[in-house]
């Protein structure tokens, strides 16, 4: 388990921007009658994705809105560990995989360039533009090591390339996501070495087909096609 | 031809992302062909093809699709039934859902279609993780296509009516189990359930719910076109199909890659991912199927092949099927550490057992990286690991315990070392021979 807390400082209020309550409301649409509750970490996302955070007065307003006691949206923010519970930076949450299949490849030394740019994790850098952690494994093991950046994929960094890309965010850009070193998504480097027949992808598997084994025709079915 | 699988018998033709993973590209591909006269037969018969395929689980536990569908009563009732698709991918070495979502998302629609009429239920609900931000935008677009072309929902053109919805998590390892995706499906902590009462019986809502792998309800479409026949004729009698493996850690090219089950570990290795960082000869061991199965040491690595029957006999299993590899310059108790203190992290704190021993092994588990330790610690350590496995609610303890016990079954002589080099104030330091050599 980890322990987290909700943050010293507060804001006064919170109020759901127009968008994120249409955004909540749809979210909240996609469970039956009665069941809003389900859309609950969607939403506090959402809340996320507007202020950068989850605040204390955010959880009351998610509560309020789906009819929910306070304490069980508390408990949900505490819980789940993608909800920041103080501010972040205001150019790039950075949230380096430290698990042991990025680690095996040199998360190690992404983690040195974090606490070399920006000091100690989880902290908000001294000009609140950053703020980085370690974290457990994000599931791009083949693509390792990697780090998120404002929720999209750095992939196959080495300690060049993440600087770089960090440089880019410190500068007001927007690096694209992917791999650093142009693999295409989970491919082995270099030429492709499946998948190379192009009888896959000249549409003659669209051909219409007959589905194999199906049971002889039910006499009535039989009969009306007949 | 490279590995064991033809082109010609793959079922992700776009696992890359090369082509267009959009509805065009799909049924370029030969998705959603013939989707109609397999959705006009009866749940009976899908299942029974299904059973026939031989098709088992791939979220890691590998039980019988087939079979899990027949557990879904066989009438509907007030209480409607749900299809849960498990998309929190989260075990460290896994990442070969991603590709599914965000590459080829039009089978797993498919294949929730499929799946609704085989176990009479009218929404599916895909649970991904949360730090899946791209590929959820991907999925939700190809939801969007299906819905505008009626493929799905309600009226479409297959007759059976069936709602295709997306959630996500927010970062918990633990909602992987089934009874704790359940929880967090419902706006609750992810903690597990006890079992019984089964998901098939009351699951989310306390409807019935069957909860199943990304990759086991993409290939479902691609099984029944091509027919339980051809599926089963790869792999062996127990392990049958082809399946997403993926390589990571000290490998040339690690990389996703589709190819049959019963392929052997060196030959997916040495043709998918490029061989082993410095040749086969420097292979030091393999966690074959995920962070939580127990490691497999080089001399195995021969002979092993990607099977649950044959792993499972090397003490380990073939789990989700994702590798990692690590040659000889790993430090493998620095490895194993680093996974203790990610069950550390991810326990839910509901049972004592994995609650207090998950800490308690990671912090272990450190002082053994330096050698700071007592020797009869070690076995303390397998004792405490050995009363976790198996005294909690959920697998997490079990996963946790796991990949310790395979470092000392095979590699307890290093730490042994380590523990005595310290003691001989030559204190294990990483990269202490290059200061040396400096």
């Amino acid at each position: 388990m980890s322990v987290r807390r909700l943050a010293a400082n507060q804001p006064a209020s919170f109020a759901f921007a127009p968008s994120t309550l249409k955004r909540a409301r749809e979210l909240m649409a996609n469970f039956p009658a009665g069941r809003q509750q389900s859309a609950v970490i969607g939403i506090l996302w959402l809340v996320q994705k507007q202020d950068g955070w989850v605040s204390e007065p955010a959880i009351r307003a998610t509560a309020e809105l789906l009819g929910m006691p306070v304490i069980r949206v508390l408990e949900i923010a505490t819980f789940y560990t993608m909800f920041m519970l103080e501010p972040v930076g205001t150019h790039a949450l950075v949230q380096v995989c430290g698990t042991t299949p990025c680690q095996t490849r040199g998360s190690e030394e992404l983690i040195a360039v974090c606490q070399r740019k920006f000091g100690p994790s989880n902290h908000r850098t001294a000009d609140g533009k950053f703020y980085w952690q370690e974290v457990e494994c994000l599931g791009a093991c083949s693509n390792a090591p990697m780090a998120a950046i404002n929720d999209y994929y750095y992939e196959d960094l080495t300690p060049e390339s993440f600087e770089k890309i960090l440089d880019d965010f410190a500068a007001g850009k927007k690096p694209k996501p992917g791999s650093a070193i142009k693999r295409q998504g989970s491919a082995p480097e270099g030429e492709p070495i499946t998948l190379t027949d192009p009888k896959l992808y000249d549409g003659s598997l669209a051909k219409k087909i007959t589905i194999p084994n199906l049971p002889p025709m039910a006499p009535k079915a039989a009969k009306a096609s007949a | 031809m490279v590995g064991i699988l033809a082109d010609k018998d793959r079922i992700f033709l776009n696992i890359y992302g090369v082509h267009d993973w959009g509805l065009e590209g799909a049924k370029a591909r030969g998705c959603w062909n013939g989707t109609k006269d397999i959705v006009a037969q009866t749940p009976e018969w899908i299942c029974d093809q299904m059973k026939a395929s031989g098709l088992r689980g791939r979220g890691g536990a590998g039980f019988a699709t087939g079979l899990k569908w027949t557990f879904m009563p066989k009438q509907e009732s007030e209480r409607p039934h749900y299809l849960l698709v498990n998309a929190d991918e989260s075990e460290p070495g896994a990442c070969k859902d991603r590709e599914i979502l965000r590459n080829d998302p039009h089978l797993l629609i498919e294949g929730c279609l499929i799946a609704c009429k085989a176990m009479r239920a009218r929404t599916a609900y895909i649970y991904v993780r949360g730090e899946y931000v791209h590929e959820r935008e991907r999925l939700l677009a190809a939801i969007k296509q299906a819905y505008d072309a009626k493929l799905i929902g309600k009226g479409n053109v297959h007759g059976w009516d069936c709602d295709v919805r997306v959630t996500h998590g927010g970062g918990a390892y633990i909602c992987g189990d089934e009874t704790a995706l359940m929880e967090s499906f419902e706006g609750k902590k992810g903690q597990p359930r006890l079992k019984p009462p089964f998901p098939a019986g009351a699951g989310i809502y306390g409807c019935p719910t069957t909860v199943n792998n990304v990759e086991t309800i993409a290939v479902v479409g691609t099984i029944l076109r091509r027919g339980a026949a051809w599926f089963a004729g790869f792999g062996t009698e127990k392990s049958t199909g082809t399946k997403l493996f993926a390589g990571s850690g000290h490998l040339n090219k690690p990389c996703v890659v589709e190819d049959a089950v019963g392929i052997s570990v060196k030959q997916l290795i040495e043709d998918h991912f490029g061989g082993v960082r410095g040749g086969w000869s420097n292979l030091k061991a393999v966690i074959p199927g995920g962070i939580s199965v127990r490691m497999i040491p080089a001399d195995q690595c021969d002979e092993a092949i990607m099977t649950y029957e044959d792993l499972q006999a090397r003490g380990s299993g073939l789990g989700t099927g994702t590798m990692i590899v690590f040659d000889k310059d790993a430090d493998l108790v620095k490895a194993i550490a680093r996974a203790s203190y990610f069950y550390k992290h991810e326990s839910c704190g509901q049972c004592t057992p994995c609650r207090e021993g998950t800490g308690w092994m990671w912090r272990v588990m450190e002082r053994m990286v330096t050698g700071e330790a007592e020797m009869s610690e070690i076995d303390l350590l397998l004792d405490v690991a050995s009363q976790v496995e198996g005294h909690t609610i959920c697998g997490l303890g079990d996963a946790a315990a796991w990949p310790i016990q395979g470092l000392f079954r095979h590699f307890r002589h290093e730490v042994e070392d380590r523990i005595n080099l310290y003691r001989a104030g030559k204190p294990h330091v990483q990269g202490h021979s290059l200061q040396a050599a400096e």
